[in-house]
């Protein structure tokens, strides 16, 4: 039933609905909506609800929950995020699936509680230590926190990675109609019994023990183990996902993901109804990113602007995109502040003159 | 009498120091899970530090865990498979110090998991700096003329646990002798039952030998361990059993 949600919310419902069989998590505006809305659906579906203690807490039952197989997720706003970072890179150093979400607010230190993008170097670049990639998700509106959420653990299981997605305080506390099958009503239903996955931990009954662990000290272990992980990140390509309007004959394409695509989009509607040759591009993933289709635009000269609620975090994606092919130009607003309709369109007057 | 190898403990040789405590843990360990029948239904968490290799010789599933973060780590498995036994290893750096705070909630919240906590008063595999546990006076490779007040006192974790009505067992042994180490054994199959039975946390401490962190001779240290007692009294600190 199409009705009217609230971003937070359709988060939630969207990780019931992808099969989440288990929450931590840690209080931290702008995203507590969805620790209390999860204690509330989890508990009452007979799921595992938890608050943690902090979020390294949480992050660390996330990977022992994730250890046994089931599905599991942990959400947090930008500071919580950076103190989860040690344990998001044990996740991937043991391969294990888990959805983070980063409802981001505005930073360095404690920043505000507005919604922002400064976290998107630590999303896509790795984070933690080591060498290493997160799937990670932009949503755009509340309808696509739900799909995301939900599509985001299968992802996981898939590559046998964590997923972030990545989104902000103004798309978590928005509110637009959505889609959203309220579907789990009765208790227990599609919480799946314990399986072996070949991999998961769930005691040695009828086979040899496991042990799962990210301590290679092994000649030559290390390196073959990152190998390894560097073929599972290549092989994510396959679930690449963008979108984009008007590309095609556009002299200036906009480029932002989130909230930003949102805006974009306005501009690009605005422009092409003056009859202005404007093109619209949003990755919904930002790793991987959609960096074929960028050169391949870029090669035929069109112009990029790349619009981020940060000093420019993505526009440096889009510039090793482009390899210098082609102009790409910049603007944002760091901190919580939200670009403007006619900032961008000023700003796309200047590169067209 | 026929020395047989535990089920629960691969038929492999330990990296140990000579006189270290850890083989003589893991032995009683995997004879308690022995003799409780329950090796196939245990989880365990191995911890950073010198045990960190423990799923080389446990013969059960085992994961290894961030720093100090085997409680939480045992707090997600035992929500998520309540009928499985958890047990986390730690040391004192591990659980008294960088993992303080998993200690004190896990423990607070009466999480049906069995933490074995080895306390050999130094951190052993980086090479013998001060642990929270290093007694006054205890030289150390970060306190070079003995622990004094300014570098904080010897932590005492029974003491400070055994109050949290989440908790179900806490006991303090040692394994410096053949009869403390049955002791510590005994100590060992309390703190499953208390899990198997549900009712609530349960920490054995072990007070351990560490010669090389303590540049002693084997020997030696079996007095160290002796006189650590004067500052960690053993005994049963709390038992709903």
């Amino acid at each position: 039933m199409r009705r009217l949600w609230k971003g937070n919310y359709a988060l939630v419902e969207g990780a019931i609905a992808g099969g989440c069989e288990a929450y931590f998590g840690y209080p931290i505006t702008p995203q507590n909506e969805v620790t209390e809305y999860m204690s509330v659906r989890m508990r009452e579906l007979g799921r595992v609800f938890l608050q943690a203690e902090s979020e390294l807490a949480a992050i660390n039952m996330v990977f022992g929950a994730a250890l046994t197989g089931k599905r599991v997720m942990t959400t947090s706003s930008s500071p919580g995020i950076s103190l989860m970072q040690e344990g998001i890179s044990y996740l991937v150093g043991c391969e294990l699936p888990c959805v983070v979400v980063n409802v981001q607010r505005g930073g360095p230190g404690l920043g505000n509680i507005q919604g922002a993008q400064g976290d998107y170097f630590q999303a896509v670049k790795g984070g933690g230590h080591g060498d290493y990639k997160l799937f990670v998700l932009a949503p755009s509106t509340v309808q696509e926190m739900y799909e995301m959420t939900k599509k985001a653990f299968n992802i996981a299981f898939k590559y046998r990675n964590p997923v972030m997605i990545l989104t902000d305080g103004v798309l978590g506390q928005m509110m637009e109609p959505a889609e959203i099958e309220e579907s789990v009503k009765c208790k227990g239903q599609s919480v799946r019994e314990i399986e072996d996955l070949g991999w998961n931990l769930t005691g040695c009954k009828g086979r040899v023990p496991r042990f799962i662990r990210s301590l290679l000290m092994g000649e030559g272990e290390l390196e073959d183990h990152n190998y390894k992980l560097q073929e599972k990140f290549l092989k994510m390509k396959e679930d690449l996902d963008y979108e984009e309007e008007g590309a095609e004959d556009a002299d200036v394409i906009l480029i932002g993901y989130g909230l930003c695509a949102r805006i974009n989009f306005e501009v690009y509607t605005t422009l092409r109804k003056k009859g202005l040759k404007i093109g619209y591009l949003r990755p919904k993933t930002l790793y991987p990113f959609p960096e074929r289709r960028i050169r391949e635009l870029a090669r035929r000269k069109k112009k990029f602007l790349v619009v981020e609620m940060s000093c420019g975090q993505m526009v440096e994606d889009v510039k090793l995109s482009v390899n210098g092919e082609s102009e790409v130009y910049f603007y944002g607003r760091p901190g919580g502040g939200v670009p403007e309709v006619e900032m961008i369109i000023n700003k796309i007057e200047e590169i067209i003159r | 009498m026929k020395f047989k190898i535990p089920e629960s403990l691969k038929p492999v040789p330990n990296h140990y120091c000579p006189g270290c405590g850890h083989g003589i843990i893991h032995r009683i360990m995997a004879e308690a899970i022995d003799e409780l029948g329950i090796r196939e239904k245990v989880i365990a968490i191995a911890p950073v530090g010198c045990a960190v290799f423990g799923y080389f010789y446990w013969n059960f599933d085992t994961a290894e865990a961030a720093h100090g973060r085997p409680p939480a780590v045992a707090t997600g498995i035992k929500r998520v498979l309540p009928d499985r036994i958890v047990i986390t290893y730690q040391g004192d750096g591990d659980l008294a110090a960088i993992g303080g705070n998993e200690l004190l909630h896990s423990a607070n919240r009466g999480e049906n998991i069995t933490i074995l906590f080895v306390n050999n008063a130094c951190y052993g595999m980086t090479g013998g700096q001060m642990a929270p546990t290093t007694p006054l006076g205890y030289r150390t490779t970060t306190t070079v003329n003995g622990r004094v007040i300014d570098d904080g006192y010897p932590l005492k974790v029974c003491e400070l646990i055994k109050d949290l009505e989440g908790v179900g067992y806490c006991e303090r042994v040692s394994v410096e002798d053949p009869r403390n180490i049955m002791k510590a054994k005994k100590a060992i199959k309390n703190a499953l039952k208390c899990q198997i039975e549900k009712k609530g946390f349960s920490l054995v401490e072990f007070l351990s030998m560490c010669p090389t962190g303590w540049r002693v001779s084997p020997v030696e240290a079996i007095e160290v361990v002796k006189r650590m007692k004067e500052v960690f009294p053993i005994g049963v600190f709390k038992s709903k059993l």
